[in-house]
């Protein structure tokens, strides 16, 4: 079986997150870099379908330069490839753009299963999975808690606002995972040294076969009219309970006309 | 004035409260339609729909849009874009919501803006990006502007609408079909209202310590007809179920009062609900980052002060 996981850089959750004045895209200068959490979750589920059915784990990212540590960590927790697909000409891509990008790079290579975390912490659209299996016209299985893969019949927990729906398809399929499904494993020594053997093939836009009219910034179909930093919020009132700090708040709400 | 397709939530049969919400944020920018996916469309949903201003609703009332997941409602929504040619497709935000809208901005060639939380006449959209730390304005620069609306960022107003029903039968493609719901398991507890839709929220974090401790919040909870939200910390420890989860990586909520009961304030969990109009802190350590968004805070031991405030709610809304 040919298993992909699609995996991002993220700014670090601890920073604060930024848009830059020039061109209103995310500054990822401003923080380190990490794996996107949810998509450690992705490349886990990889790995443990992988050991009980078979699997070769390719890990593609799409990204800047240092997008690379983060394949290499993937690689380093036990995956065994990866695809880095890196140009100036990404650079502002929105989620089209990128669904565009990566269904064109995953395509054509066979993969069995193309997994994803079902959100990104700096975009937060949660659609990118949604619309790669759009493009490739492939079985979606998206924000999965439970996955149960029995042949070639795949079935998934789907979490819903009041639970979670059964849903089941035939591979291929794409799969989305939420943080739930699993505790992803930390990279060991001998991983982090076998990592810097396994192969990582880079791609330019035009190594892809890609459309650059249809990527970065100048081709996104949303733009950014303007931005500005939330102003503060006001200071609130805190006191401190000497035995009637329900009472306190109570007070407070009525006020307010909550109650 | 152009048409303004809205996409139907629905919870067994009963319109959601979001879709109210999106009738009347759409009555602000052209003709409402509702675009109801599925079987079950009855006499009652026509009546909410035609109370917030739908003119006319789209049944897509097949057995098969709601055997498969998502594929569905973004095939008939295209369906309907070619035909009607609307000013734009609004959809909530929920995880369901924002998929359909991403399969049909694929299909239709046109952009899409999720978690709106305002959209202007002229379809510039605002949203709260960074857990509520930059408000940025944004526009479909291409194709039929394709929203996904936060619940609680527009009031529900009413407004006449004639709801006339269209019926849309179209055959859903092999792909749509690929994936197929057996089942549906239910494991909210029963009661409340959901977490992303409900006007007051209550949570608790690390300093409930307990399954058990959650006893306290549920109380302050149900006195005011509120939903439990959770810290990762706390769903974590397995105290309460995960999708109760506020945060980065939990829902996001926006009520009118959101009320944080041993909850410290990191970055992620701010990320999911400081847009909260009130927020009301509990917390014992004077220096927990939560006090910085309180409007109102107090510092002490949430067993004493939140059963307190349950029963003076008692006694005040007696
Ligand atoms: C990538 C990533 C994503 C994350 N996503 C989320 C997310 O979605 N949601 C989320 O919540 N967290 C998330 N976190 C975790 C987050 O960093 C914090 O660890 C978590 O929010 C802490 O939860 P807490 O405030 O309940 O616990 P703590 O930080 O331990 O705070 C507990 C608070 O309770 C107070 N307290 C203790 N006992 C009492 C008492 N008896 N009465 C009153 N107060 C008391 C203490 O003073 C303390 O302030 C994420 C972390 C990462 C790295
Ligand atoms: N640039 C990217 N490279 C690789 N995978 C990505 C990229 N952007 C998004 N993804 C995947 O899509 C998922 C959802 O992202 P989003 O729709 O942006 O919230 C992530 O968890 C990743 O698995």
């Amino acid at each position: 079986m040919k298993i992909a996981v699609c995996v991002k850089q993220v700014p670090d959750t601890w920073a604060e997150k930024k848009l830059r004045v020039d061109d209103s895209t995310l500054d990822r200068d401003a923080a380190d870099g990490v794996m996107n959490e949810l998509d450690e979750y992705a490349v886990e589920e990889a790995l443990r379908l992988g050991e009980a059915h078979g699997a070769e784990v390719t890990i593609v990212t799409m990204g800047p330069d240092r997008a690379a540590e983060t394949i290499r960590k993937a690689l380093s927790m036990g995956a065994d490839a990866g695809v880095h697909l890196v140009d100036d000409a990404l650079h502002g891509s929105d989620a089209l753009a990128t669904s565009y990008a990566l269904a064109e790079v995953l395509g054509g290579r066979g993969f069995d299963l193309i997994i994803f975390g079902s959100e990104s912490t700096d975009a937060r659209m949660s659609v990118v999975p949604a619309m790669v299996a759009e493009r490739l016209g492939v079985a979606q299985l998206t924000f999965a808690q439970k996955v149960d893969l029995d042949g070639t019949s795949l079935t998934i927990e789907r979490v819903t606002d009041s639970g979670f729906d059964t849903v089941s398809a035939t591979l291929p399929v794409v799969l989305s995972v939420v943080e739930k499904i699993n505790e992803p494993r930390y990279p060991s020594f001998k991983g982090i040294m076998a990592a810097k053997k396994k192969p990582v093939e880079t791609l330019s836009v035009s190594d892809a076969g890609l459309d650059a009219a249809k990527l970065g910034a100048s081709a996104a179909w949303s733009s950014v009219v303007d931005f500005a930093a939330r102003p503060p919020k006001a200071a609130g009132i805190v006191v401190v309970d000497e035995g009637a700090g329900g009472v306190n708040i109570a007070e407070f709400l009525t006020d307010q006309k909550f109650i | 004035m152009g048409e303004v397709l809205v996409l139907v939530e629905q919870s067994d049969g009963a319109v959601k409260k979001v879709t109210t919400e999106l009738l009347t944020l759409a009555r602000s920018l052209g003709e409402p339609s509702a675009v109801w996916i599925g079987p079950g469309y009855s006499d009652a949903a026509a009546a909410v729909l035609a109370e917030f201003g739908a003119q006319t609703v789209y049944v897509a009332g097949d057995e098969a849009h709601a055997a498969h997941p998502v594929a569905p409602g973004a095939e008939v929504l295209a369906h309907l874009v070619g035909m009607k040619a609307p000013v734009a497709v609004l959809v909530a935000s929920s995880a369901d919501g924002k998929e359909t809208a991403g399969r049909l901005a694929v299909r239709i060639n046109s952009g899409v803006i999720t978690d709106a939380v305002a959209i202007s006449a002229d379809l510039v959209a605002t949203q709260s990006v960074f857990g509520g730390s930059t408000v940025v304005h944004s526009t479909v620069t291409s194709g039929t502007p394709i929203f996904t609306v936060r619940p609680n960022s527009t009031p529900p107003v009413a407004g006449a609408g004639a709801a006339v029903r269209s019926d849309v039968a179209i055959e859903l493609s092999d792909a749509a079909k690929k994936a197929t719901v057996t089942g549906s398991t239910v494991a909210t507890k029963g009661g409340r209202p959901e977490l992303a839709e409900a006007a007051i929220v209550v949570s608790g974090g690390r300093g409930v310590g307990s399954t058990e401790g959650f006893a306290v919040i549920e109380a302050l909870a149900d006195s005011l007809h509120a939903a439990v939200g959770a810290s990762r910390a706390a769903t974590d420890a397995g105290w309460y179920p995960h999708q109760y989860q506020v945060g980065q990586t939990g829902k996001t909520v926006s009520p009118q009062l959101y009320i944080a009961n041993g909850i410290s304030g990191a970055i992620q969990h701010r990320a999911g609900m400081q847009t909260s109009k009130t927020i009301i802190v509990v917390n014992k350590d004077a220096e927990a980052p939560i006090f910085e968004l309180a409007d109102y805070g107090v510092v002490g031991d949430l067993f004493a002060v939140v059963p307190q405030l349950t029963d003076e709610i008692g006694k005040r809304s007696a």
